[in-house]
């Protein structure tokens, strides 16, 4: 699951040395005066794992500096203040003002963000601290699970239930006529998918609290509740902030899901309950359509750089957050 | 000398972990105002008991437990015995030293805090009470209110001390406390034992051998799970009655 490399970098380590190892009995076993060989295996093997690993960042670079050279007729033409700042769209006049979807991108984001993580954090601390463990071995696969299952299926998930849900029962609640295809509803959508993501990482930062702290906590006639409050969460809380960063930046980039059911109209949603377009819908909706239009392409292409540049920063500093606290639990 | 009163026993205790029985019918008596030192080679249940007697062991998923632990008379497994108020009455220092993640102040006020609401004025006075007490207050006063992890280990042991007396137990328990100190800092916790044990009942564990000699008066010799022999520490050293203390404490088993 890629949202446990983080924790589990080390182990990576280990099985490459115990592979390095097995070629090196083999090399052992072709004769102990061949020791030349083992050297000269040693060398290539070392110059083969280099190139894979850095074969990850130059990709990475690759993708930045492409979507860059791309970005760069709408990026030398119009200010990068006036790009970010202006809610003019209008491709056809050569406007390109993307205040719209940034503020779509966030208040979506916002939405799901500020639902999941109270829930999440709360299953990740339960899960760790207070449930059996024929609880946890029901709940750990399934949000494995919840974490593989397409985001497709959860926009359809979302147009069946959520839509109508809010187009019935939210808007009219709070007066408004709506579609049901709104900025709340993707808000719901993502939270759903982000939820569990929240509780897996905070479960696993929970558990790398060592029992010696609840012990003490404990001993010292603190309930078991009080332990967990004021002595484990309080250990674990970076990494309890990395794990809302982490739901955070996954929330910001998904794409599928939200398209399906936030309304995709260019405005900018000055209520949850209008419908609006983030970043990753416009840019899924429109690439390879609009192109005879000059400049659409770059002003495409720029918005995937916001959005990459934004998504990396997070995932950036949760990681960060998380190995500083990984260290000092060892 | 006075006899020295009991107020910790332990009867008939019987623990499992699943299938794996690693108490078998421990009958022990601990005296008050003297160190007990509980000594056996390594696996053979000290950690496990010492758990037992402030109920830590609850917290293991899995454990059976049977038999009685009296505590001035009141048997902790009773039904609807308060865990927390036993808890209190327990200090625990264990084989690393365990600052909890706040400030040094905010260590030794913890039980305080959590127990009553004593007042600010109150907290403090108590707080350098009892870093004095543990022999600490000097080395600290100028940084109370940093984080309690930037203590050396030494240093944290003697926090945690301060800590557990901070909140008033009769007893304290230590899982072999020195086994990650230095000299030195192992020296100053010793000292401290001789010292407080004139107030509480100490019972520590212990695998070094020598320590035991030096500190205890009372000890526990533990073998697979079971009591081979318990008594006054002169005669379970030199006069052992049973054939396995005998071999333990002449090093022929470890
Ligand atoms: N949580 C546990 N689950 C299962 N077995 C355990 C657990 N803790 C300890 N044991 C087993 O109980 C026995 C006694 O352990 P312990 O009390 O830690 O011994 P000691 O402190 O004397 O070294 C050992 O055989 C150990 O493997
Ligand atoms: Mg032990």
């Amino acid at each position: 699951m890629g949202n446990r490399i983080f924790l589990s970098d080390p182990t990576a380590c280990t099985a490459e040395v115990v592979a390095g190892a097995r070629l090196l009995a083999v090399a052992d076993r072709v004769g102990p005066d061949r020791a030349w060989r083992r050297a000269a295996m040693d060398n290539l093997m070392r110059v083969v794992v280099a190139m894979f690993a850095w074969c990850m960042p130059l990709l990475l670079l690759a993708i930045a500096i492409g979507l860059a050279v791309k970005a760069m007729p709408l990026i030398s033409t119009t200010p990068l203040m006036d790009l970010l700042t202006s809610s003019e769209w209008r491709p056809l006049k050569g406007e390109f003002g993307f205040l719209a979807f940034i503020v779509g991108t966030v208040e979506v984001t916002l939405i799901a963000v500020l639902l999941a993580v109270p829930f999440g954090v709360l299953s990740g601390i339960y899960l760790s601290e207070h449930s059996n463990t024929a609880t946890k071995r029901l709940a750990v696969p399934v949000l494995d699970m919840l974490g593989a299952i397409p985001s497709v299926i959860f926009g359809i998930w979302g147009v069946v239930l959520i839509v109508p849900l809010v187009r019935n029962g939210i808007a009219p609640f709070f007066g408004v006529a709506s579609t049901g295809y709104t900025v709340l509803t993707g808000g719901l959508v993502l939270s759903v998918m982000v939820f569990p993501l929240i509780t897996q990482v905070v479960h696993e930062v929970v558990r790398t609290v060592p029992n010696g702290l609840r012990d003490a906590g404990l001993a010292l006639g603190a309930t078991n509740w009080e332990t967990t409050r004021k002595v484990v969460v309080r250990k674990a809380l970076p990494g309890i902030w990395a794990a809302c960063i982490l739901g955070f930046s996954r929330a910001f980039g998904e794409t599928i899901a939200v398209l399906m059911v936030v309304g995709n109209v260019v405005q900018i949603p000055w209520n949850p309950l209008q419908a609006g377009y983030p970043i990753p819908a416009l840019i899924a909706n429109n690439y390879g359509e609009m192109m005879s239009i000059p400049m659409y392409d770059s002003a495409l292409m720029f918005a995937a750089l916001l959005l990459l540049a934004i998504v990396l920063a997070f995932n950036l500093y949760a990681r960060r957050v998380l190995k500083r606290m990984e260290i000092r639990a060892n | 000398m006075h006899t020295p009163r009991t107020t910790l026993s332990v009867r008939g205790l019987h623990v499992n972990y699943g299938d794996h029985a690693v108490l078998k019918d421990v009958n022990v008596d601990f005296p008050d105002r003297r160190l007990t030192a509980i000594i056996g080679p390594s696996g053979c249940g000290k950690t496990t008991l010492l758990r037992t007697l402030n109920r830590l062991i609850d917290n293991t998923e899995g454990t059976r437990i049977t038999g009685e632990v009296l505590l001035d008379g009141q048997d902790i497994y009773a039904r609807g015995a308060d865990v927390t108020g036993l808890r209190r009455k327990m200090g625990l220092l264990s084989q690393r030293p365990t600052p909890l993640p706040m400030s040094i102040f905010d260590n030794v006020a913890f039980g305080m805090r959590i127990h009553g609401e004593r007042p600010k004025q109150q907290i403090a006075e108590r707080v350098e009470y009892f870093l004095r007490h543990a022999s600490l207050w000097e080395e600290v006063k100028e940084r109370l209110h940093q984080p309690a992890g930037g203590l050396s280990i030494g240093q944290q042991q003697r926090l945690c001390l301060a800590r557990g007396l901070a909140v008033g137990p009769e007893v304290i328990l230590g899982d072999e406390p020195t086994s990650a100190l230095d000299p030195i800092s192992t020296r100053h916790i010793e000292d401290k034992f001789t010292e407080l044990k004139e107030r509480y009942a100490i019972i520590i564990v212990t695998h070094v051998l020598r320590q035991a000699r030096r500190l205890a008066d009372h000890v526990v010799f533990m073998y697979l799970g079971e009591v081979v022999e318990q008594g006054p520490a002169e005669q379970l050293f030199n006069d052992p009655q049973h054939e396995l203390t005998r071999a333990y404490i002449s090093g022929s088993i470890s």
